[in-house]
Parts: C-alpha cells; sequence; structure tokens
C-alpha cells in the first residue's frame, strides 16, 4: 500500500468513523433529557446567568426568539396591554451616568411571592426551580401580578389564535417566562439563550458544582435583582 | 308598634324601586359578559394597572359591609339597646353589600367560569386564598346571625352567634387588608397598618351607608329618626371618620420617614396628577373635612339632613380614596432597580395612565345594583325596620348623648 492509498485509507475511514458516532453523540445529548413521565428532579435547580457587559443595546435576540418560541404573535392594540416574556431594560446611573442594558424575565425564584399568593395554586414553582402557571387553574385574578417584584408577568388581554401546541397560553390567564421548559425537558436550552449573539446568557444547573453557571457564581461576583427582598432568584446577572 | 299596611300607591313605588335596581343588576351584567367574551382588552386595565375600577367598587362593597355589621355588633356584643334594634338591617346590609361586592370581584377575573376552581384550589399562603373562606363565611355566620335575632325561639343565641360574626368580621377586613399589606415589592402597600387601617375605614364606611338606608327607610314609612338617636349615631359616624384620617396620616408619614418611600409620596400627594386631587380634594376635604364639619358644627349639625349629607359625603371620600391606593400604587413605577433610572418596551421606570372603561364602570354599579336590590327586597318582605321604644332606651342610658 503506498502512502497515499494509506493517507486516503485513514481519512476515509475517520469519515466514516465519524458517521458511525454521530448519531451516537447526538443520542448522549437527548440522553440528557429527563424521560417522559419522570418527575422533575430537586437536586437540579436550573438557572441563568446575564453578563451585562456583553448585553448590547438596541439588541433584541433574545426578546425575538422567546417570541418565535413561545407563540407570542399576537397584535395588541394597547401596547401596555401585550404580554411580554422577556424585555430589554436601559439602565442608567443618575450619579455618574454608567449605562446597562440587559433581559428581564421572571427570576424563578425560590422563595417565589407569586407563588405564594396565588389563591388556587396555579402559580407553582417545580421540584427543578421553574416557575410556572398552570393553565388549567388559573383564573385569572392578577394578584401574582401585583405581587412579582420584577413585573415578570402578563395577563392575555384578548382570544389568541396560532398557538405553539407545546406553550398553551389562553384568554384570561396570567404568564411569564417558563424558562423554556418545554425545551428544557429534551436537553435543550432557552430560546433566549441560544439566540443571544454574544453569548451573555449562560443557562444550567446551578446545583451542579461542575457546570459551567455554578463555576462562574462561585468565581465571579454575580447580583440578584432585589436582593434585598431574600427572594433566592434563579436568574442571577454580571456586571451591574 | 303595628305597621300600617302598604297602600296601591306604596306597592307601585316599591316595583319601581325594585324594578330599577334589577335593571342596574341586568346592565351590570350585560358589561361583565361584554368584558368575558372580548377579554379585558375592552378595559382600561392592563399588564401595569392589573386592577381596576371593578376592584375600587368591590372592595368598598366589601370592607362596608363588614363594617355595617359594627351596628349590629355594637347591640349584641356590647349591649347597646339603641343599636340591638338596629341589628338585624345591620345584618342585611352587610350580606346584601358583600353579596355585591364578591359579584364584581368574581366576574371582574380573567376566567370568572373557573368559580368552581377557586372554590376547590386552596393555597394556605395565599391572603386571597383566606378571601375564599372568609367571604362565604361571613355569608353563613350573618345568615344564622339574623336567624336567632328574628325568630324569637332562637333569640337566646343571638349574642354568642353576633360575638361569633364579630371576630369573623374583623377577620374578614384584616383579610381584604392584608391583600396589599403582604405585597413585598410595592412602594404604595407592604404595610403591617393596612389591616387596622382596613378595619377602622369599614367602620366610618358602613355606618355612614346605614345612615343613610335607616333615613331612606323612616321616610319610606313616613317616620323620622329621633334626634337622640341621630345625634348618638353621628357622633359615632363623626368618630370614625376621625379615626381614618389617623390612620391615613400613621400611613403616609410612615412611608415618608420610615420606609423612605419620598418618590412615591411626592407623587401620591403632589405630581401624580387626578391623584393628590382626589387624596386632598376627594378624599381629605370632600370626604373627611365637610363632613366633620356636617356632624358637630353647631350651626351646621342641626340642620335637616346634615347627617344624611355628611354620610354620602364620607361614602364619596371613600371612593376617591380607595382609587388612590389602589389606582394610584400600581400607576406608580416598580422599583426594580432602586436609585437607577430604568426605561423598556413594557414601560418599566414610568408612571402609568390608565381611563377606565364604560364596562368596568358599569360593572361595579352592578355590584351597588346587587346590594340595593337585595336590601329593598328584603326591608319589604321582612321586618327590618328599627322600632325605637324611647322610654326603654331612656331607661337604659342609650340615648343620652
Amino acid at each position: 500500500m503506498s502512502n497515499n492509498d494509506r493517507r486516503g485509507f485513514l481519512a476515509a475511514s475517520a469519515g466514516l468513523g465519524l458517521v458511525a458516532i454521530a448519531p451516537g453523540v447526538h443520542l448522549m445529548q437527548v440522553a440528557q433529557a429527563r424521560p417522559a413521565g419522570e418527575p422533575a428532579s430537586k437536586l437540579q435547580r436550573w438557572g441563568m446567568l446575564v453578563d451585562t457587559a456583553k448585553c448590547a443595546t438596541g439588541c433584541d435576540a433574545c426578546v425575538s426568539a422567546c417570541a418565535t418560541e413561545n407563540g407570542i404573535n399576537e397584535k395588541v392594540a394597547d401596547p401596555r396591554q401585550a404580554a411580554q416574556w422577556i424585555r430589554k431594560i436601559d439602565l442608567k446611573d443618575p450619579k455618574n451616568g454608567r449605562q446597562h442594558s440587559l433581559p428581564m424575565m421572571c427570576q424563578h425564584c425560590a422563595e417565589p411571592p407569586c407563588v405564594d399568593v396565588c389563591p388556587t395554586g396555579a402559580s407553582m414553582k417545580r421540584a427543578d426551580g421553574i416557575v410556572l402557571v398552570d393553565r388549567h387553574i388559573c383564573i385569572g385574578c392578577r394578584y401574582c401580578m401585583m405581587a412579582c417584584p420584577y413585573k415578570a408577568r402578563s395577563f392575555v388581554h384578548q382570544p389568541l389564535t396560532q398557538q405553539n401546541p407545546e406553550v398553551p397560553r389562553g384568554l384570561g390567564c396570567v404568564e411569564s417566562c417558563t424558562l423554556c421548559v418545554h425545551r428544557v425537558d429534551k436537553g435543550q436550552k432557552p430560546a433566549c439563550v441560544e439566540a443571544c449573539p454574544e453569548g451573555a446568557m449562560v443557562f444550567g444547573d446551578l446545583e451542579d458544582p461542575n457546570s459551567d453557571i455554578a463555576r462562574r457564581i462561585a468565581q465571579t461576583a454575580t447580583t440578584q435583582v432585589r436582593a434585598d427582598l431574600k427572594l433566592n432568584t434563579g436568574v442571577r446577572y454580571q456586571g451591574i | 308598634m303595628s305597621l300600617v299596611p302598604f297602600s296601591r300607591r306604596e306597592e307601585t313605588l316599591f316595583y319601581m324601586v325594585a324594578g330599577f335596581g334589577a335593571a342596574i343588576v341586568a346592565i351590570g351584567l350585560a358589561a361583565a359578559l361584554y368584558m368575558e367574551h372580548s377579554g379585558h382588552v375592552v378595559t382600561g386595565m392592563n399588564n401595569q394597572i392589573v386592577w381596576g375600577l371593578p376592584h375600587v367598587f368591590a372592595i368598598f362593597l366589601i370592607v362596608a359591609a363588614s363594617g355595617v355589621l359594627n351596628v349590629a355588633s355594637i347591640g349584641s356584643v356590647f349591649g347597646k339597646v339603641l343599636y340591638k334594634k338596629r341589628a338585624p338591617l345591620s345584618g342585611l346590609l352587610c350580606i346584601a353589600m358583600l353579596a355585591g361586592g364578591l359579584a364584581v370581584i368574581m366576574l371582574d377575573l380573567g376566567r370568572a367560569d373557573r368559580l368552581v376552581v377557586a372554590m376547590t384550589h386552596f393555597n394556605p399562603t395565599s391572603v386571597f386564598g383566606w378571601n375564599v373562606i372568609l367571604y362565604p363565611g361571613m355569608f353563613g355566620i350573618v345568615a344564622v346571625y339574623l336567624w336567632t335575632m328574628m325568630e324569637r325561639r332562637m333569640n337566646p343565641w343571638s349574642k354568642p352567634v353576633g360575638f361569633a360574626a364579630f371576630i369573623w368580621r374583623l377577620l374578614l377586613t384584616t383579610g381584604t387588608g392584608s391583600i396589599f399589606g403582604f405585597l413585598v415589592a410595592r412602594q404604595a402597600y407592604q404595610s403591617a397598618v393596612l389591616a387596622p387601617m382596613f378595619i377602622i375605614m369599614s367602620f366610618a364606611w358602613g355606618l355612614a351607608v346605614f345612615m343613610i338606608v335607616q333615613r331612606v327607610m323612616f321616610a319610606w314609612n313616613a317616620m323620622t329618626v329621633a334626634p337622640a338617636i341621630r345625634n348618638r349615631m353621628k357622633n359615632l359616624l363623626g368618630v370614625f371618620v376621625a379615626a381614618v384620617f389617623y390612620f391615613v396620616a400613621v400611613y403616609h408619614l410612615t412611608n415618608l420617614y420610615f420606609a423612605k418611600q419620598v418618590a412615591f409620596e411626592r407623587f401620591i400627594l403632589l405630581d401624580g396628577g387626578i391623584f393628590p386631587v382626589l387624596f386632598w380634594g376627594g378624599w381629605l376635604f370632600l370626604g373627611t373635612i365637610l363632613p366633620l364639619l356636617l356632624l358637630y358644627l353647631p350651626g351646621l349639625s342641626a340642620m335637616c339632613g346634615s347627617v344624611a349629607i355628611a354620610s354620602g359625603l364620607v361614602i364619596l371620600g371613600a371612593f376617591c380614596q380607595l382609587y388612590v391606593f389602589i389606582i394610584g400604587g400600581q400607576a406608580f413605577p416598580l422599583e426594580i432597580f432602586p436609585g437607577m433610572e430604568m426605561s423598556s418596551s413594557f414601560f418599566d421606570g414610568r408612571v402609568d395612565t390608565y381611563t377606565p372603561s364604560w364596562p368596568e364602570f358599569i360593572l361595579g354599579l352592578g355590584g351597588i345594583g346587587i346590594a340595593f336590590t337585595m336590601t329593598a327586597i328584603g326591608v319589604r318582605v321582612l321586618r327590618f325596620l328599627p322600632e325605637d321604644d324611647l322610654t326603654h332606651l331612656e331607661a337604659a342610658g342609650n340615648v343620652t348623648d
């Protein structure tokens, strides 16, 4: 066998090998997803870290990705009645003029006030820390919206059409960021995290000391918004 | 005292009054149906001002319902004969206003059709959840209380049941005040003083409603309230109105001095547009100072109708106060990043505006219609007219000022 033949054989074998193991690699990723029927575990706590130094003013890729993923596409005449699961907030410190831009959404508190005040228990926290609204028992009283310190919840003011089957929404119910629970349960990241062009958002398990998010929170100074309320938020910010 | 049978003219008048009440209830229900069908997009409420005019009406009715029972409590629990005669009417008004208030709050829900869900799913950490027990419980206790008062064989039970109603009523208003008092994030609320403040507001508003209904009922029967009784009750109203003033002052001073909510107080009291106008002009002048003058100033208080006018003004002031408290409290931007200037597409950092829509107003009015109609029918079919025996009262020492 000549050298050229040997090289050709090795390249072909490597290519074939890659093709052979690719589905396996994919399956390994899928294998991290929770099997259907298995409840969420307390051993995990999903969270997010936002690096505000990387978050660009004027960029709303996360907001658009969220709207597409969750079917938030209705036209509402009064923008104050429109649902916003995630929004960009521009901040300015009046003392020194320093500015920040950051995404704001449900902070997935460990001690969520929305869950405390909900009369029917529709507002609930999953074992893995994701705060959700059960659309079947939400009566639309909006008490959770009064209680949320982050203005993270929206009330659906008008009938909806063209919904994403994986993300049920409904007239007269309250809703907020689900941390893309339907994606997380499949082992994927939330749509906003995936869409951020600057890589400013990190998603992961706060309880796993080896996860990227846990390591970064351990190494850098991060902030919980309204930390004075002692809600132990699952979403943390860096750089504010 | 025997009552004269109703004349034909009076009968026609009654049907007109009842028909008027029923018509208000009907248009209130139509407004609720419209809101239910179209969604809250047809209201002025939005994702910042999530509770609007229906809540102003509902909370007034619920708080006043609790307070109007105070009249019965003074009679049953504290043994004042003058008030004992008024206890059945006070119980009826309590049930009627509670029904009106609850109907408004239920019909304003995003999913009013899920009433059964609200009754069958209970979250013990929710103040709203407690109220799901407290409100129907109030109906039950007051209904039994009325039975013990109006059924002669049950009379011995009226004192313990009245006492239970008294305690339940205090819990109920504590619960209503705490709906706001336990909201940790909002500058306008999150205060322990709100629970006792709501209790004292209930005393004033409830008595004001009672005074007006009592006057109308006496006039309907061509009677007048004896001056000694009128004096006694108007003095009590004055004390309650002054006590509300005291609590509101403490609430605002606490915000200014202790909680350092200076920006919020500035908004509500000085530069918040409609809210300072309603606070100073509506609640303080029309709803507090003017009624106190009408009740206590020698020249004015003796004037015919002064107590009824003062009572009406107290109710007007109550609506102004609740509007400032509920709507103003939400219009002021939430401080998500204290000390920072905020802006976003979700109106962060901006004062919100709220323009109530007709359906909301009509729904609220429908709640008053329910209370009105229930009272009108109740006083007609049962014996609710206070029958004062002045000699007996004087002997009991209940009519001296």
